[in-house]
């Protein structure tokens, strides 16, 4: 028998469960302090896409994303998460509405962060323009939150990873916190490959796919700001450290942050693999990073540096 | 897509106290089941809509022994199914009585 449920602490049973495998649900349960987190529009609301029923696609009654607020460590967050598992967490028109929504709500209160849960394949194809839309809405919620003064955190290690708009949206974000498992990009392996060919990318190159868009090397270019290790507790924690990280946000930020990507094209614009970014980062042994366990990574990213925390 | 209804006799409420709870994805061999406590203590109903065609007889099977084994008075069941095995339809409902 397994010792009762009641014998374990929220932090310890966060501790134990794996961010990937997670549901949306159980991710903002022990992402948030126990019991603090109040959903908005729900599920018995049936906020359900107005398309997939044109497909004769099944339909989830809150469409996909999760969106509320809940406190953090006593304080007050606004939360949204999406589940990868519902077709691929993509965005359609009310799944893009809700965290829109909540975006706008943040900004006009101006002082409470925006955590964002990334589990993403991009834009709901069924959905194809509203899905678009969704996302230029929320690039721009999330620009007009941070100019109001509101921290908007993305949290990546989700099975269908950040890809595509989420990507974009992503890319917005005050600072990101990242797993090995929550892979970053825009174009997906198989997108690419199919757009240019197999030489250019081989999508089925599992080892290519996590050293080129998984979270160590998201890391270790300063994309993600933190990594964490694949637990809620971890991404708990990590979100705690990138509220306090996060600085204003405003014209000469943003122009720091177009400094800071301008450099990285220069140096490792030449690059062919992940690993001679790595290699020119000053990575000892570079090709040992895939292996590395969580603990060693960190040290080694830290040892590294270059997140630019005066950018974004 | 198609849509299935079912109304049931209870033989008494179901216990817990919360309003509703929800459980479940709706992926492929997965579904979400939404109960909500908004029935008169002696009726069950549950509304299916699924993926997989033409499996009305099991999902008759699957309720039917459902509400014989729980007997969830006063709770409504809303299932958006893609395509669940009836042991995995059965887990869930379990699942949401006992969220409930």
């Amino acid at each position: 028998m397994t010792a009762p449920l009641k014998d374990i602490t929220p932090a310890e049973r966060a501790r134990s469960t794996s961010f990937y495998e997670a549901s949306a649900r159980t991710r903002l349960e022990l992402l948030l302090d126990a019991g603090s987190f109040v959903e908005l529009i729900g599920p018995e609301q049936r906020e359900v896409s107005p398309h997939l029923k044109i497909f004769d696609l099944p339909e989830q009654f809150d469409d996909g994303i999760v969106v509320g607020h809940g406190r953090l460590s006593g304080s007050p967050v606004f939360v949204a998460a999406q589940e990868g598992r519902f077709m691929g967490g993509a965005f359609g028109e009310v799944h893009g509405a809700k965290l829109t929504g909540l975006l706008r709500a943040a900004c006009q209160i101006g002082s409470i962060p925006v955590l964002i849960l990334f589990d993403t394949g991009g834009v709901r194809l069924q959905e194809a323009n509203a899905g678009e839309l969704a996302i230029a809405e929320i690039m721009r919620a999330v620009m007009e939150a941070r100019t109001a003064g509101v921290k908007v955190i993305g949290l990546i290690g989700g099975r269908s990873g950040c890809y595509g708009g989420g990507g974009l949206i992503a890319g917005c974000c005050s600072a990101l916190a990242v797993s090995e498992q929550g892979r970053i990009a825009v174009s997906g392996p198989e997108v690419i490959e199919t757009n240019r060919g197999v030489e250019e990318f081989d999508s089925r190159d599992r080892a290519l796919v996590w050293r080129t868009m998984g979270g160590k090397h998201r890391r270790l270019l300063g994309v993600a700001d933190v990594f964490a290790d694949d637990n809620v507790q971890d991404f708990r924690e990590a979100a705690l450290e990138l509220l306090g990280l996060a600085g204003p946000f405003g014209l000469d930020r943003l122009k720091a942050e177009q400094e800071r990507l301008a450099g990285r094209l220069s140096r490792f614009g030449a690059c062919a693999d992940a690993v001679d970014v790595w290699t020119a980062e000053g990575v000892a042994d570079a090709q040992a990073v895939p292996e590395l366990p969580a603990d060693q990574f960190v040290a080694l990213a830290n040892q590294i540096g270059r997140t630019s925390r005066d950018a974004r | 897509m198609e849509d299935i209804s079912f109304r049931h006799p209870a033989r008494a409420r179901a216990s817990g106290t919360k309003r509703s709870a929800i459980v479940g994805v709706v992926a492929s061999g997965n579904l979400e089941v939404l109960v909500e406590r908004v029935l008169p203590d002696a009726e069950c109903a549950v509304d299916i809509k699924t993926a997989a065609i033409g499996f009305g007889e099991v999902w008759s099977a699957v309720i039917g022994d459902f509400v014989e084994r729980y007997s969830p008075g006063g709770l409504r069941f809303s299932i958006n199914d893609g395509g669940a095995r009836p042991d995995t339809v059965s887990l869930r409902l379990a699942q949401a009585v006992r969220l409930i």
